[in-house]
């Protein structure tokens, strides 16, 4: 600022003078700058805008030079406003502030064809990038890389460009001190390691799959300029392609989509998942390609959320966390007061509080090690169960509410409940206890009353209700132990989640001990400390679909991005709206309790129906309910283009026109924090025992002709003219160095350690700052002190940080925003009243042929689709995949009566059936499951339909075609897997499918 | 001398595989030249989890028991192979990966079924405790560094040393009666090896049926009385450590607000299910168990 005009002119001519010979400098001593500079020669201008300095750099045969000369002898200029703005974007330690602040407000204009203008912005950036050392050299000569995955972050060891092994990640003495809670007497800190999901070792084994697309790939039947045969998808095969062919034909097709169709023809229905990383990830690079080409939305459904965003949310608010508790404090709360744990579907040693692998697990040994007893109520004897012991409840699926009013009815009748709270903290108790005691229905919620339903002796229900009513109880519920998934996700799921939160008003929810949590989530971290989630917009310029806007947006500087369509299609409903031409939904939207109210239309007037499918990965015909729809719509005439870009031949993948090849997080850069995904989870760290944020090394080469999805986007973009809006001028590394810079790690560590050792721990809180414990001012009547931004301000009901979100500004046993807007829906009723199943045992037509409730939930050793199938190493685990006849089928869970009704024995073959499909698994016999109940996991990442002896079954273990696709309730858009009958027989054709392997 | 024994905390393991899984991430697609050759990428796990599931509904037990190559000082392997697998002095079992190709025999010497074929290069292989890792300096095997629960506690002593800490700790090996000295050791093995007789107690009250908590439970075999128990809040009673031979059992409730009994024979851990007291003076319901 204080170089006057004239210096600045004589200070851009010297830069633009040196700048070649510090580029060969580079090359001289980073062997990857060398090669990088002999791809390709090219002559660029860098100079001002008015052309009274400029000079000539050229790269011819791996050199740089310079001459004096003119834009116009170039194929690339670089123009600047003014000498300040040119040395603010060439000198060394730029504010990445003032280079988006020049590129936004045109103070620097780059020209020339975009694929030479990316290439060589991201040659002058990569000068600073080649030089740096990566990963630590190991005594037997590998290089020890690190990464992250969604199941723990993990040392990468590679011997000769090929990945030896993966091990999680150990700390040394170098990393900062451990966590020590004091509870009853005695001291515990957690394992000085990362106790990673079984699915975070199975990465080796993924990269080198033999399922990997290692080229691209055109469908046999496709002409893009004749036939497209769109009946054929799934059934016919493919042939090889160079990488121009495929992204011409795509980026053809993007703009014959727009010229013809018009914005809305183009849709990129996303998965909720992907592999670790916050600059490769969907919400990230996806979501900024996405939005640089305009789409119609596929807008997700809450589908780990879904009771308690449609239910629980209403009674208490915490829209911002899409209607779960935050867990705040929980752990030390939990060990140092708790009597009992009353886990309910929670099964948090197969869920991982979904990328904590097993590092809550420690925690809850300790709870056993205290006498702290457990309880555990849910259909399946699960895992967690297995472990710790306790109290088994095996209620039939989709009937816990019923059983959560009974154990309510026994404490308003026994007086085991805390009046004082209820007095004062929470309104609408009286009309929900005539309720529970039949004054307004005529029937009591009395333990016998639920027994019919449930399965569960009233005598049992008693004996839990006076065990916990009155007592200090932490009641643990779904993934976290603080709410998502289980019985939320049927079509009872809401009635269930909000019974959770009744429960804990009536026992004075946030005093000493009374909380939920299952020790899954309330660490004391250092939550201070900041470094962005997956969710909190990475690369994507989104302000709108993402948390970019909280803080990433000011920590990151880059260009936003918007996607222009409005025209919006649920999720669950994708199929039907090609299939049909039309679809309603309603929004997940954690902005406020009433957004989901309002319904969207598809189409939407003044946008194109979707006539062009770009599709990551494959998952939907395994997450998505009744999902052979998929199958339908993929071969729908009005479907004129499918492109699927993914690592595997997997799941949708057949289905589409062209296939693009992707690599692996193992093979290209990135950056992250174990179990931070920001967002909705805000302060998601705290289900972790340390804070490890990784680098996330480009640990081998992209295998074959695979690339980074980054580089698949700026390949196609650059085809539109796009790349440099696109890539900022940046490579991968480059953005993962913004995203570092953004963080608060530069002040712990330097850049340059940060790439060598490839982790950074943030240090345990002070234990004097250690956060509250959640709801712990609610309960004593204190202003919020929780270090979480909502609710938003206007949102408090009275005064800013008094009370909660509700209208009341109380916990609501009859919510007000119900008795507003859903008074007239006999489903939604704000009275929480028992609502039998439509797809359970009182559905009397559909049990007669359909008997046994099948519940899926989260795999144990895979994550989602990720990790199963595809030769992953969890395929050669009998209690994963079991193989039978030289395949691996997935397996189903059954009760032995169950079992010798049908004369199944164990690892027979069973067809599970009912009116919409059949789905082949192996049977796994035990006395784990209820009688009447089949168990299995949803998210097979195979899909594999097969004729046998004239039966078309699948025989992947593709649960979801079993599912029904309805809505939990009328006016949302939600989930119901676990609302599915089905009938299950010994499957008669084992033999001849046997015998057609053998052949 | 010291030597590695592997000891196995039974009640610990949940079944997560995260060892089978290292285990595979270790050996597929690497060669460790005189340890071992690349592992199939498809193919039987050299260590495996067994589970053992005992009672039912809402009284069940469930046990995992990791097993693999137990590292014999009399192993009935090497009796059958000769120079084709040796011992170290440290007391590691190792096939040789060369001398062994296309000895499939080797596979059907282990009586504990410990030795995978791989079919792929024609040679038994074992998990033969990481040796090349602890050759290189590691302080235990990857199954301990990647279990989650602690199961797995390599530990490096002297053959007395060792006898001695485990006659201390209560540390069993499988099938003793083999003799073939394995350096596996197992901590709580009982769990796996024995059953429970359980129950849960109730009575009615006014035309209301609760669970009995404070029923006093005796247990006994024959004549014989071999324990006691209370029942908890749920009237659950359990008696654990018993020997499924065959044996008759007697499980006898008392409570003040009546008594019952139930004769059950053992061969599997049995849960009675629900035992309802009957009034003092009434005769107390009871007979064999079904």
């Amino acid at each position: 600022m204080l170089i006057r005009p004239r210096m600045n002119r004589l200070v851009l001519r010297t830069v633009l003078f040196a700048l070649p010979k510090v580029m060969n400098l580079t090359a001289s001593r980073a062997p990857a700058f060398a090669a990088r500079l002999k791809q390709r020669d090219l002559v660029a201008w860098i100079g001002l805008q008015d052309g009274s300095i400029g000079r000539i750099v050229e790269i011819r045969g791996g050199r740089f030079r310079s001459h004096a000369g003119s834009p116009a002898e170039a194929e690339v200029a670089m123009s600047f406003k003014d000498a300040k703005t040119a040395l603010k974007l060439l000198m060394p330690n730029r504010d990445q502030l003032e280079i988006i602040h020049a590129a936004k407000n045109f103070k620097v204009v780059t020209t020339g064809p975009d694929d030479l203008v990316v290439w060589f912005t991201q040659t002058l950036n990569m000068s600073e990038t080649s030089g740096l050392s990566m990963g630590t050299p190991m005594p037997d000569g590998s290089l020890r890389y690190t990464t992250c995955t969604n199941g723990g972050p993990l040392f990468v060891y590679v011997k000769d460009g090929r990945i030896l092994r993966v091990t999680p990640i150990e700390f040394d003495d170098s990393d900062p001190s451990t966590w020590v809670i004091e509870a009853r007497g005695r001291k515990f800190s957690p394992p000085r390691r990362a106790l990673v999901a079984p699915h975070a070792l199975t990465m080796k084994s993924l990269v080198y799959s033999d399922k990997r697309i290692l080229y691209p790939m055109k469908r046999v039947d496709f002409d893009p300029d004749g036939e497209r045969n769109p009946q054929n998808r799934g059934i016919s095969g493919y042939v090889r392609i160079d990488w121009d062919e495929a992204l011409d034909i795509v980026a053809k097709e993007i703009n014959r989509q727009k010229r013809v169709h018009g914005p809305g023809s183009i849709t990129f229905p996303m998965s909720s998942h992907h592999q670790w990383g916050n600059v490769g990830y969907y919400l990230s690079s996806l979501t900024r390609f996405a939005n640089l080409i305009g789409f119609t939305r596929v807008a997700a459904n809450p589908d780990s959320w879904e009771g308690w965003y449609w239910g629980a949310m209403h009674h208490f608010g915490n829209s911002m966390r899409v209607g779960v508790p935050a867990g705040y404090g929980g752990v030390e709360d939990c060990l140092k007061e708790a009597e009992m744990i009353v886990f309910w579907s929670c099964d948090p040693e197969s869920t991982n509080g979904a990328y904590a692998g097993f590092e809550g697990t420690t925690r809850r040994l300790w709870a056993k090690e205290l006498g702290i007893e457990f309880v555990h109520i849910d259909p399946h004897c699960n895992p967690t169960a297995q472990l710790l012991g306790g109290r088994w409840f095996p209620v039939r699926p989709q009937t816990d509410a019923a059983l959560a009013q009974a154990i309510m009815y026994v404490w308003v009748t026994e007086g085991l409940y805390d009046e004082e709270y209820v007095a004062t903290r929470t309104t609408g108790f009286d009309e929900w206890k005539a309720y529970l005691l039949g004054e307004t229905d005529g029937v009591p919620k009395t333990p016998e009353w639920q027994e019919a339903e449930t399965g569960i002796p009233a005598r049992d229900v008693r004996a839990l209700a006076r065990k916990w009513g009155g007592r200090k109880v932490y009641l643990a519920v779904g993934m976290t132990g603080t709410g998502f998934g289980g019985a939320g996700r049927g079509a009872t799921g809401a009635q269930w989640a909000r019974c959770m939160v009744m429960m804990m008003a009536m026992q004075g929810w946030g005093k000493p001990g009374i909380n939920f949590g299952g020790l899954q989530i309330g660490v004391p971290h250092d939550l201070h400390f900041y470094f962005p989630g997956y969710a909190d917009g990475g690369i994507s310029g989104d302000l709108a679909w993402t948390g970019n806007a909280v803080n990433n947006y000011q920590r990151m500087p880059h260009i936003l991005t918007m996607n222009p369509v409005k025209q919006m299609v649920p999720r669950q409903q994708l199929p039907d709206a090609i299939i049909n031409g039309h679809a309603t939904g309603y929004l997940w939207d954690g902005m406020a309790q009433e957004a989901q109210f309002a319904p969207f239309s598809y189409p939407m007037a003044g946008y194109s129906p979707i006539h062009m499918i770009y599709r990551y990965g494959g998952s939907s015909l395994s997450t998505v309910t009744r999902s052979g729809r998929w199958v339908d719509a993929y071969r729908h005439e009005s479907v004129e283009f499918v492109v699927n870009q993914s690592i595997w031949m997997e799941g949708e993948a057949q289905f589409a026109d062209i296939i693009l090849p992707a690599c692996t997080s193992l093979e290209r850069w990135d950056i992250g924090e174990w179990a931070n995904s920001g967002g909705y989870a805000h302060h998601g760290v705290n289900v972790v025992n340390h804070r490890v944020i990784t680098l996330q090394h480009k640990c081998i080469e992209p295998l074959g002709e695979s690339k980074s999805d980054y580089d698949i986007f700026t390949a196609i973009l650059t085809r539109l003219g796009l790349g440099a809006v696109f890539t900022e001028g940046c490579s991968e590394l480059d953005w993962v160095k913004r995203v570092f810079d953004s963080s608060d790690l530069p002040g712990e560590i330097s850049w340059k350690k940060f790439c060598r050792k490839g982790y950074y721990v943030v240090p345990p809180e002070k234990p004097e700052l250690r956060q509250p414990v959640d709801m712990r001012w609610f309960a004593e009547g204190r202003r919020k002190d929780l270090p979480e931004p909502a609710p938003m301000p206007s949102q408090y009901a009275e005064e800013f940080g008094m009370g909660l979100q509700t209208p009341s500004g109380k916990l609501e046993f009859v919510p007000e925003i119900l008795k507003r807007n859903t008074a007239d829906n006999p489903d939604r009723p704000p009275v929480n009243c028992y609502i039998p199943s439509w797809e359970g045992l009182s559905n009397t037509e559909l049990k007669e042929r359909y008997p046994l409730q099948m519940i899926a939930t989260h795999s144990r050793y895979s994550f989602h689709t990720s990790m199963d199938g595809k030769n992953s190493a969890v395929n050669q685990v009998e209690d994963h995949r079991a193989l039978v006849g030289g395949h691996r089928f997935w397996l189903l869970r059954l009760n032995p009566a169950d079992a010798a009704a049908r004369d199944i024995r164990q690892r027979d073959l069973v067809k599970i059936f009912n009116g919409r499909g059949a789905v082949i698994c192996a049977a796994d016999i035990s006395p784990l499951v209820t009688p009447g109940v089949v168990k299995s996991y949803e998210a097979s990442a195979e899909f594999q339909l097969v004729d046998v002896a004239g039966e078309t079954v699948e025989v992947g273990g593709c649960l979801n075609i079993l599912t029904p696709d309805r809505s939990q309730t009328r006016g949302t858009s939600s989930m119901a897997p676990n609302s599915c009958l089905v009938q299950i027989e010994k499957w008669r054709n084992a033999e001849a499918f046997k015998l057609d392997r053998a052949a | 001398m010291s030597k590695w024994n592997l000891i196995i905390n039974v009640g610990r393991c949940e079944n997560c595989h995260n060892c089978v899984i290292a285990n595979r991430d270790e050996h597929v697609g690497n060669d460790f030249p005189g340890y071992a050759v690349p592992a199939a990428a498809v193919g039987d796990n050299p260590i495996r989890i067994l589970r053992r599931t005992q009672g039912s509904a809402p009284m069940v037990e469930t046990t995992y028991l990791p097993v693999m190559c137990n590292h014999c000082d009399d192993a009935p392997c090497i009796r059958r192979a000769g120079d084709a697998i040796r011992k170290r002095d440290d007391g590691i079992v190792i096939i040789d990966p060369v001398k062994s190709r296309g000895r499939k025999d080797i596979v059907r010497s282990c009586p504990y079924g410990a030795i995978v074929w791989n079919e792929e290069q024609q040679v038994p292989q074992t998990w033969f405790f990481d040796a090349h890792l602890l050759d290189q300096g590691w302080q235990q095997p990857r199954c301990q560094q990647v279990c989650p629960t602690n199961v797995f506690e390599a530990v490096k002593l002297d053959d007395a040393a060792m006898e001695k800490k485990a006659e201390k700790e209560g540390l069993k090996v499988l099938k003793p009666n083999l003799a073939t000295k394995p350096r596996i050791w197992y901590r709580g093995l009982e769990r796996w090896e024995t059953c429970f007789i359980g129950g849960s107690v109730s009575a009615e009250f006014a035309g209301v049926v609760d669970c009995v908590q404070g029923a006093e439970v005796t247990l006994s075999w024959g004549s014989k009385r071999l324990a006691r128990a209370t029942t908890n809040n749920f009237g659950d009673f359990a008696f654990d450590g018993l020997r499924g031979d065959g044996s008759t059992y007697r499980v006898e409730v008392s409570h003040a607000n009546g008594s019952v009994w139930r004769d059950c024979v053992l061969s599997e851990s049995i849960y009675l299910g629900e035992l309802r007291l009957a009034r003092p003076g009434a005769d107390a319901r009871g007979g064999p168990d079904a």
